[in-house]
């Protein structure tokens, strides 16, 4: 229930937004801060006092054999078609689930000063996107997943198309059609997996649990998992389906790029976690070559493209489907050691390219461009932001101490065991990684200024606050890993992984 | 006849009954506002018909006609479709012309045409229904023609639609000809067993089954029979456009299928494929000449060729099926296409009426902000066109590719989902330029009670009978 209750606190936090801003356009933002936070105390409760919220193991729904499930809520939806309502979350979702959240709040703050057209609508389209994506994370019907996953793009698409950049009924437009249709080869791919199941015992279902021993012939099997691999390959993204994001990201607003980098994209490594993997383990197994050699390419190429890159956000956009490939190169090489490493990687990402994406966006903020060849000598003008630039930069590289360095070299430590070529030519992304990054620190903020900058002023209070949050976060994950290791491993554990051989 | 047969007919009986009293209340006082109320109120009367007289046992009302649930349910959507149709008239036309009586005349003639469509089982009764529908929409398209300033060419698209309507009927009359030449009945039901006798890969059958593809594919628009589709809509006035959209592509597909049950013709040699490239064909190029458009009648003209291609995959797989799972994604798909294409057109109906017709994409920029009452219904209806979640669009779309993986129509799937990726763009086209800011200030006119209903029953039903649709999909199940 306590997931329903989190979803809800979001969805009528959205319309009490739109209500409030005919009386006071300042009133969304608190509204929308009050419901997020609202459910950060409630996924604390559950972390802390499962007890208290009716998380705890005397009150879960046992569901076969399968591991331990925190909290499980289960309701008919439409029986006809043997569509249920589940939800429910192990370790791995409610890890994803409280980065949902976080990140929530950090966008927020993004937009805090920079959104003043039509607040109340924004916030609605804000929250409804992180209800859309707690569904996702939470959904154990795959019916129920697949509407989550697609109504989540609607909001999106709409904070894209109404307060994004110059160029955003392009970009707006691209996001939704190449989500869109991967999205329906993964329905075509889902219902015949559920008429293989059906055809095979005779129930017409779409619980996860009960489609987890569908039997089918390998052919098949393959064809399916194609399909809901394009899907999620897409929204992570992998090359050469990345070409949505560059755009994306760039022309949305602030608190847009924050919540597609860092929130959506992990929903499609999710998706490879919980049901590409889930339901397809031995296709899945069969595929490992080709989708490890994809995370390679999707390494060093976009790694390559984003040193070109004059566009600040642009740049950013390129390093986060660089360093998704590493989360695909973990996930397929699925051993202890790089499934661990591709849980940290998702959420040390979602903490440094959502702060990237705030530190470009508040360039753009105060400067009206992204374009780099603009900058230079940022770091006499605004010390702060820059710091903060420089900090998040060194993070995303992977700095040792810091959240990234541990998910990198867990993923490349497992990858290791599973295809040596590969993991060689992975390893060569974090130098890359490194020449990029600096590259970007020089640039902008050393040498010479490019243009008289006039009266900028430096971090406000807010935004400050977010990127402290965010540092803390890192620096949290860098030095004491294992408390989100321990969560993930049940969530692991669950999807068949044995963690003490680290075999499939 | 037994009075079991009048109960069964008392849903025809009523509409034919409500033409008659129009028809003579205008001969003696034209009265815009009476005729209207009249109408309503026959309408009206003959949808809630059964509620107070539960038809007999015997469900057959003669050979010609059959009073099943599957029909009920047609019957009521082609009457609701009038209703709407009815409710959007009244302010449309209202004020702007001397003679607006016949147009509810010709509208109650459709709307039993249709009925009759939905209900027949026989091919006399699928031509005369089919018919008396065509006919009346001729007068309803080309009605405003003698107004000046009126939608743009309702002259030329009532002769359009005569002349080519008139030849596909000819196509359709002499395949069924054919059919009975060779099987001597005219039954549905009986066709399966006396063409056995005649022998399966009869080409004389063939033929005829194909010509009446033809002209069947003609009247639901399926490309390459299509032409006429975007210049009828663009011409006719917005009331007729709706009708045509919604009560006679329901009517239309709900005899076709029927005929495809019952008459077996998946059976027959190449019928199959042929209905597979029309699909096909329709799925793809319906929505590649949508993203050409800059006129939201065409627009939504070359989005129902291809929901109607969509449609067919389920009359393809419709053999390899349970006939009532083909019945329950049929009548779900066309419900939901109905409720969509009726609260989009009344939208369009909101904004105009016969003097100024407000068609064109570019005016509708940043309604969003202006009248988002009117709006959001708009955007609602072009996300359940493009099939997203918690809509009816995405129900109906989810049973047509359940029925497809059923079927293993893979090449249809495919051109499906290349279709709908096409779709979403221009879809999407229109929702971006509502949330877009105004271009011009625009008037902030009041609408009309019952326009505004019908603009909340439809949107809300597409969103609550997508979102919790278990209760409509009870009452459509085993149908056939």
């Amino acid at each position: 229930m306590i997931l329903i209750w989190l979803m809800l606190i979001l969805f009528v936090g959205g319309i009490a937004a739109v209500i409030a801003e005919r009386s006071n356009p300042m009133l969304p933002r608190v509204i929308a801060l009050g419901a997020l936070l609202l459910d950060l105390g409630l996924l604390l409760l559950v972390l802390f006092f499962p007890a208290m919220v009716g998380a705890d193991a005397t009150n879960q729904i046992n569901i076969g054999q399968e591991g331990e499930w925190l909290v499980l809520f289960q309701a008919d939806w439409i029986p006809q078609l043997g569509i249920s309502l589940i939800f429910g979350a192990d370790g791995l979702s409610l890890l994803l689930i409280i980065l949902t959240v976080f990140l929530g709040l950090m966008s927020l703050g993004a937009a805090w000063h920079e959104i003043t057209e039509r607040s109340g609508f924004f916030y609605l389209n804000l929250l409804w996107t992180l209800t859309g994506v707690i569904g996702v994370f939470s959904a154990l019907d795959l019916f129920l997943f697949f509407v989550f996953w697609e109504v989540m793009l609607v909001p999106m698409y709409f904070i894209i198309a109404i307060w994004g950049h110059e160029n955003k009924s392009y970009a707006a437009m691209k996001f939704f059609i190449f989500t869109q249709v991967s999205g329906l080869l993964m329905l075509v791919a889902m219902l015949g997996l559920v008429f293989a199941h059906y055809q095979t015992s005779g129930a017409l279902t779409f619980n996860y649990f009960a489609l987890l021993d569908t039997g089918f012939t390998t052919e098949v099997g393959f064809w399916l998992m194609l399909g809901f691999f394009i899907a999620f390959a897409t929204k992570l993204p992998t090359v050469p389906l990345h070409n949505w994001l560059p755009d994306a990201h760039s022309q949305a607003p602030t608190a847009g790029s924050v919540i597609l980098a860092g929130i959506l994209l992990k929903t499609g490594a999710y998706g490879l976690l919980r049901f590409a993997l889930g339901l397809f383990p031995d296709e899945s197994a069969a595929f490992t070559p080709v989708a490890m050699t994809l995370g390679a390419i999707s390494i060093l190429y976009t790694a390559k493209v984003a040193f070109a890159q004059d566009d600040l956000k642009r740049l950013i956009a390129y390093t986060s489907v660089s360093h998704m490939g590493f989360v695909m190169l973990g996930i397929y090489a699925w051993n202890a050691q790089s499934a661990q490493g591709a849980v940290m990687t998702m959420l040390a990402h979602g903490f440094s390219a959502a702060a990237l994406f705030m530190v470009a966006g508040g360039l753009q903020h105060r400067l009206h461009t992204r374009d780099m060849r603009q900058m230079g000598g940022l770091w006499g003008v605004m010390p702060k932001l820059s710091f903060m630039a420089l900090f998040f930069t060194v993070a995303a590289v992977g700095m040792p101490g810091l959240g990234n360095f541990i998910g990198e070299f867990l993923v490349l430590l497992g990858s290791f065991q599973r295809s040596v070529t590969i993991t060689v030519f992975a390893t060569g992304g974090l130098i890359v990684a490194a020449i990029y990054s600096l590259i970007v620190i020089q640039r902008a903020f050393h040498g010479e200024p490019k243009q008289k900058y006039g009266d900028v002023a430096d971090l406000s209070k807010t935004e400050m606050a977010c990127y402290i949050a965010m540092m803390l976060g890192l620096v949290w994950m860098g030095l004491y890993p294992q408390s989100m290791l321990a969560l993930a491993e049940s969530g692991l554990m669950n999807l068949g992984l044995d963690m003490s051989t680290g075999a499939r | 006849m037994s009075i079991d047969v009048l109960i069964n007919l008392s849903q025809i009986i009523m509409l034919g009954l409500s033409t008659l009293v129009v028809m003579l209340v205008i001969a003696f006082r034209r009265d815009h506002k009476l005729t209207y109320g009249l109408t309503m109120a026959g309408l009206l009367l003959s949808l809630l018909i059964f509620l107070f007289i539960s038809p007999a046992d015997a469900r057959q009302a003669t050979e010609l006609l059959v009073m099943d649930d599957y029909s009920l349910f047609f019957s009521t959507l082609v009457i609701i479709s009038a209703l709407a149709v009815t409710a959007l008239s009244y302010p449309y036309f209202e004020g702007q012309q001397s003679r607006n009586e016949e147009f509810y005349l010709l509208l109650l003639m459709a709307t039993l045409g249709g009925v009759v469509l939905a209900c027949s089982q026989h091919f006399v009764s699928f031509f005369l229904g089919m018919e008396i529908l065509s006919i009346c929409l001729y007068g309803m398209i080309a009605y405003t023609v003698q107004q000046p300033g009126a939608a743009k060419f309702p002259l030329e698209a009532g002769i359009k639609y005569l002349l080519l309507s008139g030849a596909s009927s000819a196509m359709i009359l002499f395949g069924i000809a054919l059919i009975y030449t060779q099987t001597g009945t005219l039954l549905f039901s009986e066709i399966p067993q006396r063409l056995v006798e005649a022998g399966q890969g009869n080409p004389i059958v063939i033929t005829g089954w194909m010509m009446a593809v033809a002209g069947i594919a003609f009247k639901l628009s399926l490309v390459p029979f299509h032409m006429w589709t975007p210049d009828v809509y663009e011409g006719a006035p917005v009331p007729a456009t709706t009708f045509i959209a919604t009560a006679s592509k329901a009517a239309m597909v709900a005899v076709v299928l029927r005929l495809v049950l019952a008459s077996q013709a998946y059976e027959i040699d190449g019928l199959l494929s042929t209905v597979t490239v029309l699909a096909a064909l329709s799925m793809v190029a319906g929505n590649l000449l949508a993203l050409l458009q800059k006129n939201i009648k065409r627009l939504l003209a070359y989005s129902s060729i291809a929901h109607l291609g969509y449609v067919m995959i389920v009359i393809v797989a419709a053999g390899s099926m349970a006939s009532s799972a083909a019945a329950e994604a049929v009548t779900y798909y066309m419900a939901a296409y109905v409720f969509t294409t009726l609260a989009g057109f009344a939208v369009v109906s909101a904004l105009s009426n016969s003097a100024n017709e407000q068609d064109q994409l570019a005016s509708y920029q940043g309604l969003f902000w202006q009248r988002p009452w009117v709006a959001l219904p708009l955007m609602i209806v072009m996300l359940s066109l493009a099939g997203i979640p918690l809509t009816m669009g995405f129900i109906g779309k989810f049973y047509v590719i359940q029925a497809g993986v059923t079927g293993q129509l893979w090449f249809l799937l495919a051109m499906l989902v290349i279709g709908s990726g096409i779709g979403i763009f221009y879809y999407l086209r229109v929702v971006y330029l509502l949330v877009q800011p105004p271009s011009a200030e625009g008037e902030q006119g009041s609408l009309p009670l019952a326009v505004t209903a019908t603009l909340f029953v439809t949107s809300a039903a597409i969103v609550l009978l997508g979102t919790w649709p278990s209760g409509l999909i009870a009452s459509i199940s085993g149908l056939l």
